[in-house]
């Protein structure tokens, strides 16, 4: 299976996943939303081009907010951590791209450490961004803070689980590609 | 101005990541003032058919609890029905007769009453079913019993000012005259007192060709009955040696475990009837005695 196609049927599950289980399953608290979606970008290869990378997460982010009725919320969010991606595996682990053995992030690719490390700050970056444009409309500081952290830790906590439940079958780079 | 463009190139990762940040955060802040019309027009249209397939798996699993809502609600309303109270008048129906008698070109011949079915049995041998009409409202002897849903279902054998008592089709002294719908061949419905849901039809020659599915309906040539109504479809046909004649099991048409609302229908040329069929026998039988 293609890369090409395998992303877009991980989008579309992600999705699915977001929209009818996640956020219709009972909440711990009426604000704290547990969020995998964006475990789509995570994982997107490393070859994707920056641009590409901004790009995906536009329309990764903007296709949920369809859903769920607020254009530009998690679009707003994805293009961040779109954006941020690139640095962040760039200090965790200073390669070159062609560098890497496997095509995608991983706990394998990247070591445990740098992978959980890599996962938190860009969910706290999401979580934060997200939820501050949210906290504009309405809403207390104390609330807002209380908010990213206790989303942050149900969102990393889902996204380890996934993780270890479904280790995905990672291609060793070929030369051919 | 090569600078310019130099600075942009550099820079053009992080330019257009501004670019779609002012997009994101334009449709977000604009959100109200384009509520639905621009954006959500045609991105509607696809996430309400996703949405749409999902509430089709979603609905079986509140199934339940709807339904529990809805008889509740079905409830409710049938307490508001007028036949709650107890209301002792008649409804009437017209019958057309095949033979012109007056200007009109038709003379009433059965006269249908409703009534609702307050006591009834299944499970012994002699079944009978109470109903709430009785002699006041004009209930006689040996008017038929119809169900809601045409088929019939008894004839009535006792009648109180206000009640009576119908002798139900699950009676095992119950002989009703019947005739196949395909073939008009008459034979009699009895019951053998064992399961409410069928009942047996005997007397048809076994020259008629019986099929299993046939329908069996009440016979022109009752005093009581009204022709044409359905009684039951045959489900199993078998040959009486003794006699030469079918026995046919019939599934009756109506459910006798839940008789509810049904008519009383009168035949009002019964008394006549039956009389030139008395004067008939009396007339042959005193010939027979008094040859010549």
């Amino acid at each position: 299976m293609s890369s090409f196609l395998r992303n877009i049927i991980r989008l579309a599950i992600f999705i699915l996943i977001q929209v009818y289980v996640l956020n219709k399953i009972p909440h711990l608290h009426r604000f704290i939303t547990p969020y995998l979606y964006y475990l789509f970008i995570l994982w997107l290869p490393f070859s994707v081009s920056r641009f590409g990378l901004l790009f995906i997460g536009f329309v990764t982010g903007l296709i949920l907010d369809y859903f769920m009725m607020t254009p530009g919320l998690h679009a707003a969010a994805c293009v961040l951590i779109a954006y941020i991606r690139p640095f962040i595996i760039n200090v965790l682990t200073p390669r070159d791209i062609n560098e890497f053995n496997y095509r995608e992030p991983s706990a394998v690719a990247m070591g445990w450490t740098p992978f959980a490390v890599y996962v938190f700050i860009l969910t706290l970056l999401h979580h934060g961004y997200m939820l501050f444009l949210e906290w504009l409309d309405m809403g207390n500081f104390l609330d807002f803070i209380i908010r990213v952290l206790a989303t942050t830790g149900i969102s990393l906590l889902l996204i380890f689980t996934v993780e270890l439940l479904f280790p995905r079958r990672l291609k060793f780079r070929t030369n051919t590609q | 101005m090569r600078n310019v463009f130099l600075f942009i190139r550099r820079y053009f990762t992080f330019f257009s990541f501004l670019a779609f940040q002012a997009l994101s955060l334009w449709f977000l802040f604009s959100y109200n003032k384009f509520h639905r019309s621009k954006f959500l027009g045609i991105a509607n249209e696809m996430t309400g058919r996703v949405n749409n397939q999902y509430n089709k798996v979603e609905d079986y699993f509140s199934f339940k609890e709807e339904n529990r809502r809805l008889h509740k609600f079905n409830d409710s309303l049938l307490n508001l029905l007028p036949s709650n109270f107890a209301k002792r008048d008649t409804s009437m129906q017209l019958i057309k007769d095949s033979i012109p008698y007056d200007t009109l070109g038709h003379y009433r011949r059965y006269i249908f009453r409703d009534a609702t079915v307050i006591y009834n049995t299944v499970n012994s041998r002699k079944n009978y079913m109470q109903l709430n009409r009785g002699s006041n409202q004009g209930i006689k002897d040996n008017m038929a019993v119809i169900n809601s849903d045409g088929s019939a279902v008894g004839i009535v054998v006792a009648v109180s000012p206000n009640y009576c008592q119908a002798m139900s089709l699950l009676h095992v002294q119950n002989t009703v005259s019947a005739s196949m719908k395909r073939s008009g061949e008459a034979g009699t419905i009895e019951w053998d007192g064992l399961d409410p849901r069928f009942l047996t039809l005997k007397k048809i020659p076994k020259s008629v060709e019986v099929k299993n599915g046939d329908t069996v309906l009440t016979s022109p040539y009752s005093y009581n009955i009204p022709p044409g109504y359905m009684i039951g479809t045959v489900a199993e046909v078998k040959v009486d040696n003794a006699t030469g004649m079918y026995l046919v099991k019939v599934k009756t048409a109506a459910n006798f475990y839940s008789l509810q609302q049904v008519h009383i229908v009168e035949n009002i040329d019964r008394d006549e009837q039956v009389k030139l069929f008395e004067d008939t026998r009396k007339k042959i039988e005193e010939a027979k005695k008094n040859p010549g």
